[in-house]
């Protein structure tokens, strides 16, 4: 047995997109025990509710996490329509889907450049980053904005996708789906990069479920549970199946994401074909009167939003639980008997949204 | 088990042009429908303030009685609610995002 040394990884760390700190306890070149403390970048967002009305926080509620702000506030907004008991048009709920899942896409493809970036794959980091980019752009022609999407609102949508601009979003899906097809099979059938992904921290069936994990570091170690699967938005509609692994180790984890990004394409697609024609928006009245938990289907996993309001324009209590929070117990324990060289990949491969987190 | 699986990839952008451009002496394309800085047509506006009460961060803010429109362009955000609730329709969000600033100054319209 070697000596044992404490090494504090973060809250600067290059592979580290947002600041968590994280003590290794090392024996060796063996990390023994780690002990994660997170609150550098604590907004106050929740009080925030407070100073805000309930139609207002949506902005607010967008910008608690950069990439998956769409599906932030579209939690929000079905918190709000469900305690008002707003029953949107059945056109916004297709363009809730729609938008939620081309930022899924980009979301995965941002997670496979960096996860490229930490195992020091450079060229592959950039060439998936050119192709979100190609998707960031879709995405601005349709909502106006690049990452802030801002087109999710109380009662339905701020902007309608017209059918002649579907076409072309469908059009060039099927570009960006080819050049995905290039990415992931480098990610998943090249030698190097399986070198550094099977068999490192391996999270059993079992511990996952024990630890709360969620989102694709839960359906990687064979549980099929996807917040999709409660039939939100359009998915009721939709054919839809969560993507499950079985092996629970980084590779697994990678694999899931990768053939996620095809199934967000083949749900577009299947909406774009169903979404029916009519209003997206209904006028807003009152203000909210009860408590709701929300829960949706986050690219990183399940986020709970429990909002409360007592009629009157600002809200009594909100509260967000975000993936990455429920995601920490598993990465403890994944962190656990790996090498310290496996460290960065490990932390990355449950996808960290430290802003998300504190809030 | 695939050795070097990028090498496909590789070969195929060794003849292509770079994708990124040359900022800024090759402008960026501004994509139609963008969010980008606030514009008012200010001879249409009838300074009912509207627009200053919705908006989220507080960025505008009218004079009733010298008839005028100020922005902080630093504060706002794009995020289209003014132009939503202007019964004039004299606002709208423009595709550029404005040049640089290191004042934080107000506008004044």
């Amino acid at each position: 047995m070697g000596n044992r040394t404490i090494i504090p990884f973060g809250p600067q760390h290059p592979v580290l997109p947002e600041p968590i700190h994280i003590d290794l306890v090392v024996e060796d070149e063996k990390v023994v025990e780690a002990v994660p403390s997170i609150g550098f970048i604590h907004r106050g967002l929740e009080k925030l509710t407070e100073k805000k009305d309930f139609i207002e926080y949506v902005y607010v509620a967008e910008r608690i996490c950069g990439i998956c702000s769409f599906i932030h506030g579209q939690t929000y907004c079905q918190g709000i329509e469900e305690i008002m008991k707003i029953e949107i048009p059945s056109r916004a709920k297709y363009l809730r889907t729609i938008w939620g899942e081309l930022s899924r896409i980009h979301s995965h493809l941002l997670w496979l450049g960096l996860m490229a970036d930490a195992f020091g794959f450079e060229s592959l980091f950039m060439h998936s980053w050119r192709v979100r980019e190609e998707v960031l752009n879709l995405i601005e022609a349709t909502t106006g904005g690049r990452v802030i999407f801002g087109s999710c609102k109380v009662g339905g949508t701020r902007r309608d996708i017209p059918p002649e601009q579907m076409t072309w979003l469908l059009a060039e899906l099927t570009k960006i789906e080819k050049e995905m097809r290039l990415i992931v099979d480098i990610f998943l059938n090249d030698n190097s990069v399986k070198h550094r992904l099977c068999g490192v921290g391996v999270i059993s069936k079992d511990d996952a479920i024990a630890l709360g994990a969620v989102g694709p570091t839960l359906r990687a170690s064979g549980v099929a549970d996807d917040m999709r699967l409660l039939k939100y938005a359009a998915f009721g509609e939709l054919n839809f199946q969560p993507i499950v692994r079985n092996e629970g180790d980084s590779y697994g984890r990678c694999a899931v994401r990768c053939e996620e990004l095809f199934q967000s394409v083949d749900l577009i697609r299947q909406a774009a074909a169903k979404m029916p024609a009519g209003e997206i928006a209904v006028k807003v009245t009152g203000n909210p009167d009860g408590e709701f938990f929300s829960r949706v289907e986050q690219p990183r996993g399940e986020v709970v939003y429990y909002i409360k309001g007592n009629g009157t324009k600002n809200l009594t209590r909100f509260r967000a639980r975000t993936p990455t929070f429920a995601n920490v117990p598993p990465l403890v324990k994944m962190l656990a008997g790996c090498e310290l060289a496996d460290v960065p990949v490990l932390v990355l491969t449950i996808d960290p949204c430290i802003s998300c987190t504190e809030r | 088990m695939a050795f070097f699986q990028m090498k496909k990839m590789i070969l195929a952008w060794t003849f292509r042009t770079p994708v990124t451009t040359k900022y800024p002496f090759q402008p960026r394309k501004i994509c139609p429908g963008s969010r980008g800085r606030l514009d008012i047509k200010i001879t249409d506006c009838i300074f009912c303030t509207l627009c200053a009460k919705r908006c989220p961060t507080q960025a505008l803010e009218v004079d009733r009685e010298n008839k005028k429109w100020h922005i902080d362009r630093l504060r706002c955000i794009s995020c289209g609610y003014c132009v939503e609730v202007c019964p004039k329709k004299c606002l709208s969000l423009t595709g550029d995002h404005g040049i640089p600033t290191v004042t934080k100054d107000v506008e004044t319209f």
